[in-house]
């Protein structure tokens, strides 16, 4: 399990790093996707950009009423976060199911959302937040929805010598509850399916629903249909049921040694009721 | 001079810390990975990527002339090398020339066909990608059910039929025995292919003294002394100028209990080069090359009464062989054979094994070796044969159990069990559990609709590998004691202990024998320059071989303390107690660091007595040990996911006397973790193409620690009458033991639904299919007479 020959550099400030991304150099986060995949010589970069000397990028804030989170946060700085935790607390739910302590130590969001595995946690979570992405370039700097970002397996909207350099997540009223719900793969941690649930209620009906699905395609994304089912009915067990029957809909739902297709897409509906379950009890 | 006996510290029987984990946990043992040496190159293996091929050619010129690069190696200059051994014979084995290195076909993913060796590890690794070969890629077969059908591919184009051997075994008349039965129970039952993984892959580094013809090997090993016999055959070396070291082993559970192509070609690569060499298998190759364990597809029948009296079994058992054997591949079903009427008292057995080839890597001993196989089969087969006669599961144990009063018992399969009370165990497991209130929950919540399971596992096992005859190697192990000078001890053992503590055990028998400290104590294993011949450490022999050769090396030297004891106070009746030679009569002692002194100063000698104070042993065991158990496992099922959660995990073990309650309970929970991880995880899954699709750990499901349910290990104590220390041996116990319980309970917790068998492993998926479509025996077609 030996990598290819390549150069490493550890730059003083985003602009550096920028710079010699604009010339080829491939970003390094936590390095818990990128280095696996090097030793096994499926990748095979010659130079390396460290964004974790960076400091600029290592941030997690609220301003202006919404809560920011520099791409090089690591699992275990998000799922440990006071400010996440009472703001957004389905995001450190989400990064405290991610893999093994280890990996929480020293993987990214950044980085995990750059690298858009499909069976990645946050995704879930970060399409029902409805979060957006900060993508900077040597020469620019763009906005993109969670719902743009994730293009296909391993595929995102970031162009070639962009960062994503944070993430942006909206701060919810006390009348929110969420939940993170997930099938986990034994071998690798990762989600053979993971539900995200965001739900509000108002005067006994629920008002507003997003729910994120990871793991049952090639890429994180809204369940709408299931939303718009659920929205403006009451919170019973049948309309739960109702709206998590809808979420693996229209969906070419991934099959492996794990789970074939049908699996997965029963285990999705499963999980889909328990996240608006417990989404729903969470409600303050 | 001391006039009392003081009362020592004795250590035996007590919670003692391992005394070699501080180096561990400190990260500061020394591995192979970690030995660094003047010149040191480094040699990277090139490997089949196809499980079945003809090499039609092969280019190293590019490979060559990379930077760094000092040779590269192909079959056809390693030819002169020996075969890499199979160390069982039997009648009609069939055995394919295993050459270090492929030649002219490839028969398995991972099949070594070249190796380049360059001064950095790097570089070697870049230049392998650089050597061209082209391979005319041929049909493979990996699954040993196909490999028998007709028409299949032949793995070794000699055989066509596959079959790597037969073995037949008859015991009483079980025609009669089935003939006269009320019930016939049949089931097919799998126990899937495994990966050993160690933490420490294998490693070899290989250092050629070209002026003393000596060659130093060190390697990851469980049998240093074997590997230095069979290696230094197979380069034509002489043996007392190969010296192989096993330093830090990293854990082994069987799969490093083998003599391995990479030793013998590591060794020929430092011989060529003159110059140290290292290889460190990667986790990928330990993955594709390194032996599998199990493998089998089991054909189980068992007759009973209607009372529930069981009165034969018949076992057709098919053994996926690999595309070789390694060194002791044909033996390990034969040792489910041997195991397979478990502890239950009947006297009509037939196997018949069909070991065959496949496109796949070996498979050969991992924990238990054949055990776990036999006991998962007897196990389910007692399960199934009670509920078709609605019995409870104990009771129908209770019933069938080898009476405590008949022992010893000679089986079916023509073992001698040395002393058992098979009952005890399991009663004491029902009564921790709460049997009769759990199967009334169990009632309770089946009313609700909800699953839950109670699953019971009675096993019993071959343990102190064993008498010579019935080994391939010799069966017996040695010790030498050397007390110093200054009365320090050091002992060096035949057995190569990499995990199982007897660092710590073996101090403990020394420091109550001589009643000297444990600090006092030194125990070196793993050097063939260091220690006398030696056999190693598998099938939970080092204790109750090893520690025995010790504990009578230890008689000899007390009674030559007690000469020289009783030559110093002039004496004729005195007796070694608390690390004092005392004098009966007056009471006057002499401590046993003066008395070792007075060994080699040597001024007076009693009478036929040599100075020095050193005994070596070799021990003979005149029988296996037997150790037994209960296993109780109850679990709760999820009804839309199929995940099976662990409530209660209760383990009775009974390894004979113990010397050590800590280092027992580790071996338990280590062992019910294989077991668990083959019940509910872990699967070597081949492609139709030979490809291994859990080839990594990302799917490859290994248990980690936060999957562990809480065991409760507890013990009842028959010793073992076979050697003087009573213990029986409890490496494999815990593996032995659980997957069976698992099945079991999993199968009775879905028993509603008609479930009556299900393979391992208990997949989710495997479980949601059960209950979504109440379709039976997945994985498997049995049928009920
Ligand atoms: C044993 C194990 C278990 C795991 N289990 C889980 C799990 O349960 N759930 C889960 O979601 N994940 C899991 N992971 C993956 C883990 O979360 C990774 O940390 C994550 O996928 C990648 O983050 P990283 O910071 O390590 O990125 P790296 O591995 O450093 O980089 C990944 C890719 O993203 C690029 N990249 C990194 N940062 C940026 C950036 N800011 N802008 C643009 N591109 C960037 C890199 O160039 C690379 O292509 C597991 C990993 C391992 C090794």
């Amino acid at each position: 399990m030996i990598a290819q020959k390549f150069e490493y550099t550890a730059p003083k400030s985003l602009d550096e790093a920028l710079h010699l991304l604009a010339s080829g150099a491939k970003p390094l986060a936590g390095g818990m996707s990128l280095i696996p995949m090097m030793k096994l010589r499926l990748a095979s970069p010659e130079h390396l950009v460290d964004l974790r000397t960076i400091q600029d990028l290592n941030f997690i804030r609220e301003a202006g009423g919404q809560l920011h989170i520099g791409a090089t946060a690591s699992h275990y700085e998000i799922e440990s976060s006071a400010l996440l935790r009472q703001k957004c607390p389905l995001l450190t739910e989400t990064a405290a199911a991610i893999g093994d302590v280890q990996v929480r130590n020293m993987g990214t969001i950044g980085g995990s959302v750059a690298h858009a595995d499909p069976a990645a946690d946050y995704p879930a979570a970060l399409q029902a937040l409805e979060a957006k992405f900060v993508l900077k370039g040597a020469k620019s700097e763009r906005t993109v929805s969670a719902a743009d970002f994730f293009v296909d397996a391993f595929a995102t909207a970031l162009e070639p010598g962009e960062i994503l350099s944070e993430v942006i997540v909206p701060i919810d009223d006390a009348r929110t509850g969420t939940s993170y719900q997930k099938m986990v793969q034994p071998a690798s941690g990762f989600a053979i399916v993971g539900l995200a649930a965001r739900v509000r209620v108002n005067a006994g009906k629920v008002s507003f629903v997003r729910i994120g699905v990871t793991g049952l395609s090639n890429h994180a994304y809204r369940a709408s249909g299931a939303e718009k089912t659920f929205e403006g009915k009451t919170s019973s067990p049948a309309n739960i049921q109702a709206a998590a029957a809808l979420v693996a809909q229209g969906v070419d739902a991934n099959s492996d040694l794990h789970a074939s297709a049908d699996f997965r897409r029963h285990l999705a509906v499963v999980h889909a009721a328990r996240a608006l379950k417990t989404a729903l009890s969470r409600i303050a | 001079m001391a006039t009392t006996t003081t009362k020592v510290e004795t250590f035996v029987g007590k919670r003692i810390r391992r005394r070699e984990d501080p180096r561990l946990i400190t990260g500061t043992a020394t591995y192979v990975e970690d030995i660094q040496m003047p010149g040191m190159h480094y040699a990277v293996i090139l490997r089949s990527p196809h499980a079945a091929a003809r090499i039609r050619s092969i280019d190293t010129k590019k490979a060559e002339s990379a930077p760094g690069v000092v040779c590269v190696l192909l079959g056809k200059e390693t030819k002169g090398v020996g075969a890499v051994p199979c160390g069982v014979a039997m009648p009609d084995l069939r055995v394919p020339q295993h050459t270090i290195l492929a030649t002219d076909r490839v028969y398995f993913v991972g099949h070594p066909v070249a190796v380049v060796v360059a001064r950095d590890g790097y570089l070697a690794r870049d230049a392998a990608d650089l050597i061209e070969v082209d391979y005319e890629v041929l049909p493979a077969v990996a699954d040993p059910e196909k490999a028998l059908a007709k028409g299949a591919p032949a793995v070794h184009p000699q055989w066509p039929d596959n079959i790597a051997f037969t073995y037949h075994q008859d015991g009483g008349n079980v025609d009669k025995a089935f003939a006269e039965a009320d019930v016939v129970v049949k089931q097919r039952i799998v126990s899937q292919r495994l990966v050993p993984m160690a933490m420490e892959t294998r490693g070899v580094v290989a250092e050629w003294r070209n002026a003393d013809r000596q060659l130093n090997l060190y390697t990851s090993t469980q049998i240093p002394h074997l590997v230095r016999t069979i290696v230094a055959g197979m380069l034509g070396l002489e043996e007392n100028r190969t010296r192989v070291i096993a330093p830090e082993v990293g854990g082994g559970f069987g799969s490093k209990l083998n003599v391995y192509a990479e030793e013998a070609l590591m060794g020929y690569v430092s011989m060529k080069i003159q110059k140290p060499v290292k290889w460190i298998e990667s986790r990928r190759e330990n993955f594709t090359c390194t032996i599998h364990g199990r493998g089998h597809v089991d054909f189980y029948e068992i007759a009973a009464k209607r009372d529930g009296t069981i009165l034969g079994i018949k076992l057709k058992l098919i053994q996926d062989v690999g595309a070789y054997h390694q060194l002791l591949t044909p033996l390990i079903p034969q040792l489910s054979v041997l195991m397979m009427p478990g502890i239950y008292n009947t006297q009509n057995i037939r196997a018949d094994i069909v070991g065959v080839f496949t496109n796949c890597v070996p498979t050969d001993a991992y924990r238990g070796a054949g055990r776990p196989e036999a006991t998962h089969g007897i196990e389910r087969m007692v399960d199934m044969l009670a509920a078709e006669l609605k019995m409870d599961p104990a009771e129908i144990r209770f019933k069938n159990f080898v009476a405590k009063d008949k022992f010893p018992y000679a089986t079916a399969t023509g073992l001698t069990y040395d002393s058992g009370d098979y009952a005890a165990p399991l009663k004491k497991a029902l009564d921790l559990v709460g049997y009769a209130k759990l199967r009334q929950e169990q009632a309770d919540l089946r009313k609700q609709g909800k699953y839950m399971g109670i699953g019971i596992s009675t096993y019993g096992e071959i343990c102190a590998i064993g008498p010579s005859p019935a080994t391939p190697a010799g069966g017996w192990e040695s010790a030498t004691v050397k007390i110093e000078p200054s009365g320090k001890v050091t002992i060096l053992t035949g057995a190569c202990p990499h995990g199982q503590g007897e660092e710590t055990t073996f101090a403990q028998i020394a420091a109550d024998e001589l009643g000297v400290a444990l600090d006092d104590i030194v125990v070196l294993r793993g050097d063939t320059a260091v220690v006398q011949y030696g056999i190693g450490t598998f099938g939970s022999r080092a204790t109750a071989v090893g520690g025995t050769a010790l504990y009578y090396a230890l008689q000899d030297l007390k009674a030559k303390i007690k000469k020289f004891g009783a030559m110093l106070l002039e004496s004729e009746d005195v007796t070694l107690a608390g690390g004092q030679v005392v004098d009966n009569k007056t009471g006057k002692s002499k401590p046993f660091q003066e008395i070792a002194g007075a060994t080699y100063r040597a001024l007076k000698l009693p009478p036929n007595t040599e100075p020095g104070l050193m005994a070596t042993r070799f021990w003979e065991p005149p029988n296996f040990t037997f150790p037994f158990g209960a296993h109780i496992v109850v679990t709760d099922i999820d009804g839309e996911t199929g995940q099976i959660r662990i409530r209660r995990y209760v383990a009775v073990d009974d390894c004979g006397n113990i010397l050590n309650p800590l280092i027992v309970d580790g071996q338990i929970h280590g062992g019910v973790a294989q077991g668990l991880g083959q019940a509910l995880w872990e699967q070597a899954v081949y492609d139709d193409n030979g490809q291994l699709v859990t080839g990594e750990l990302t799917d490859y499901a290994l248990p980690r620690a936060h999957l562990m349910p809480w065991i409760e290990s507890h013990h009842t104590c028959t010793p073992s009458p076979v050697n003087p220390l009573g213990v029986k041996g409890v490496g494999e116990a815990g593996t032995i033991g659980c997957s069976p319980a698992v099945v079991n309970s999993v199968v009775d917790a879905l028993s509603p639904l008609g479930v009556r068998h299900i393979d391992m492993p208990l997949t989710p998926e495997k479980i949601w299919k059960l209950l979504a479509t109440k379709n039976r025996d997945v994985g498997s077609r049995g049928a009920t007479k």
